[in-house]
């Protein structure tokens, strides 16, 4: 059997026709530097990137003018090589800004590396970092941030949809408690940019992080939003060398990525009342036609404050790896150390209490955009044969089919 | 990370896959790992009445090359007399699965899955026991 099905689209996504279309012209045609101010090399290049911000700024409320050539303005979007640069600028380039009136910052346990790791460089390099906990579906308690914030508070990082198990912080709350405050509110958007509807007015945020190829847009191009009013937020910059992108990100701009970008986003503003119930009606349909053959499985995550797209489930008595081996059709991944580089589990998964054990059980399907009713139906009988296979050979499953109360049993150290 | 022939075809095929009656004399049973380190290996071995192993069935809980480790274990020990089994090493079973160096310790799992099995037995059979345990199961 020959055949690929993809359900990790959590982790990257195949670029849609469309922005590959649009993106072509700027290879070998319209290739100059957006930066080249005097020839129409130059002009055609930054007149495509204009566009491109408008067209993620309308995906997210951000504040779009005329300027005085009657030319739509998206001035606070900056464009990136992804949402880990993103999120390395909003968060080391805000804190070495505002350093001088305060050095905490808040996050909270199960955000992406790409937040955790910049957070902690800053808790070693003379901040103060608060790692809020989660509950067991993954969301944060607004009234434990609200305890957190100080009078030394500069900024928060809290994700907007969590890429492991799909959960949504309350975004709305904690924006209006960091305004309460006036401390500048950071949200990564990479998994709910296109998918739940957000906007930034709204919702309160100073910073949003999204990136291209969880869009069905290309990799290594992303977009980061830089309130300009109420507050001007200022940030310090990683990258020096031409002050491109107002200072904050110099580097010539990769023209043709950032025009797939702006295009995915587009799409993804043209099926905002459609496509994310079409996601949620697939993964929905997995979700039921697993559950519905198996037992002893879990939902990691909210209930229904889930991205649409995102099935992270735990199967009790067989582990991650081995099930991914059993389907290798169907591309998916697991919370398991097996599967891991560093042999560790989920770490989200473990900041929700689901324990070690359902965390090497774990598998996530993520659907996206060309996934088919089809292949989840394919999917869903693949899954539920392999468990069932692995669960047989299982000596867990028989142990607990036997009666055994495996939280007593004590297994051999080592 | 792409898996060896020898490790897909342990986990497609599995040798002696089930479960000996733990309570049966001639039978010994050893549990190794743990589920929270996301590995557990259940292996028995019936001795006929001059201790040749003429049994040897598994049960695992890991991935594909743990799986795979534990079938080829039974596979080797078959036939061979009890204390010949505590000759194989993990160094062998990643030889023949070649396994990559981040899954030895899935073979040196399985080689104390039969070290666990010999020594449960030999207790049973009233022989001395050595160092590696079993799970109990309370």
């Amino acid at each position: 059997m020959n055949r690929r099905i993809y359900l990790d689209n959590n982790a990257t996504t195949p670029v849609d026709p469309l922005v590959l279309q649009a993106m072509l012209p700027y290879f070998c045609e319209k290739f100059g530097n957006a930066a080249s101010r005097n020839h129409a090399f130059g002009w055609e290049a930054e007149e495509a990137v204009r566009r491109a911000r408008v067209q993620v700024a309308e995906v997210i409320g951000a504040k779009i003018t005329r300027d005085e050539k009657r030319k739509l303005q998206a001035k606070e979007i900056i464009f990136t090589s992804g949402a880990t640069e993103g999120n390395n600028i909003a968060i080391k380039g805000v804190a070495e800004f505002y350093a001088d009136r305060g050095k905490h910052v808040i996050t909270q346990a199960t955000e992406h590396k790409a937040v955790i790791d910049p957070c902690n460089w800053l808790a070693q390099h003379g901040f103060r970092v608060t790692f809020l906990p989660v509950d067991r579906h993954g969301r944060i308690d607004p009234s434990q941030l609200k305890d957190a914030l100080t009078d030394e508070t500069i900024l928060v990082s809290i994700m907007h949809g969590n890429n492991e198990i799909g959960t949504l912080q309350p975004i709305a709350e904690i924006g209006k408690l960091c305004k309460e405050r006036e401390v500048i509110f950071h949200t990564d958007c990479c998994q709910t940019f296109g998918k739940v509807p957000i906007d930034v007015q709204e919702m309160g945020i100073d910073l949003l992080t999204c990136s291209g190829h969880k869009i069905h847009g290309p990799k290594g191009v992303g977009a980061l939003y830089v309130r300009r009013k109420h507050p001007r937020v200022r940030c310090g910059t990683i990258m020096h060398g031409g002050g491109h992108e107002r200072g904050m990100r110099s580097g010539t701009l990769n023209v043709p990525g950032i025009v797939g970008l702006g295009k995915a986003a587009e799409l993804c503003q043209q099926h905002m009342n459609s496509e994310p119930a079409h996601l949620a009606a697939l993964r929905d349909r997995l979700q039921k036609g697993i559950c519905a053959q198996l037992d002893n499985v879990y939902v990691n995550g909210h209930p229904t404050e889930r991205t649409p797209s995102n099935l992270n489930m735990s199967f009790a008595y067989v582990e991650g790896e081995a099930m991914m081996m059993g389907f290798p059709e169907i591309a998916v991944s697991s919370g398991s150390a097996c599967t891991s580089a560093s042999l560790e589990p989920s770490y989200v998964l473990k900041a929700l209490g689901v324990g070690d054990e359902l965390a090497h059980s774990s598998i996530r399907f993520s659907v996206g955009r060309f996934n088919t009713e089809e292949e989840i139906g394919y999917t869903i009988e693949r899954v539920v044969a392999t468990v069932k296979k692995l669960r047989a050979m299982s000596p867990l499953y028989e142990m607990a089919q036997e009666g055994v109360d495996l939280s007593k049993v004590e297994w051999p150290a080592g | 990370m792409a898996y060896g022939d020898k490790v897909i075809d342990h986990y497609r095929n599995p040798r002696n896959v089930g479960s000996l009656d733990k309570n049966d004399p001639n039978v010994g049973t050893g549990i190794v790992g743990a589920p929270e380190c996301g590995d557990v290996m259940k292996l028995q071995i019936q001795v006929d009445e001059n201790e040749n192993i003429v049994e040897a069935k598994f049960k695992t809980f890991g991935c594909g090359s743990a799986i795979a480790s534990s079938s080829l274990a039974t596979e080797w020990i078959k036939g061979r007399k009890l204390d010949e089994a505590l000759e194989i090493k993990n160094t062998d079973i990643v030889k023949e699965l070649a396994l990559p160096p981040v899954k030895i310790h899935c073979s040196v799992l399985a080689e104390d899955a039969i070290r666990a099995a010999v020594n449960d037995l030999k207790k049973k059979l009233g022989k001395q026991e050595s160092a590696t345990e079993t799970a109990e199961v309370k």
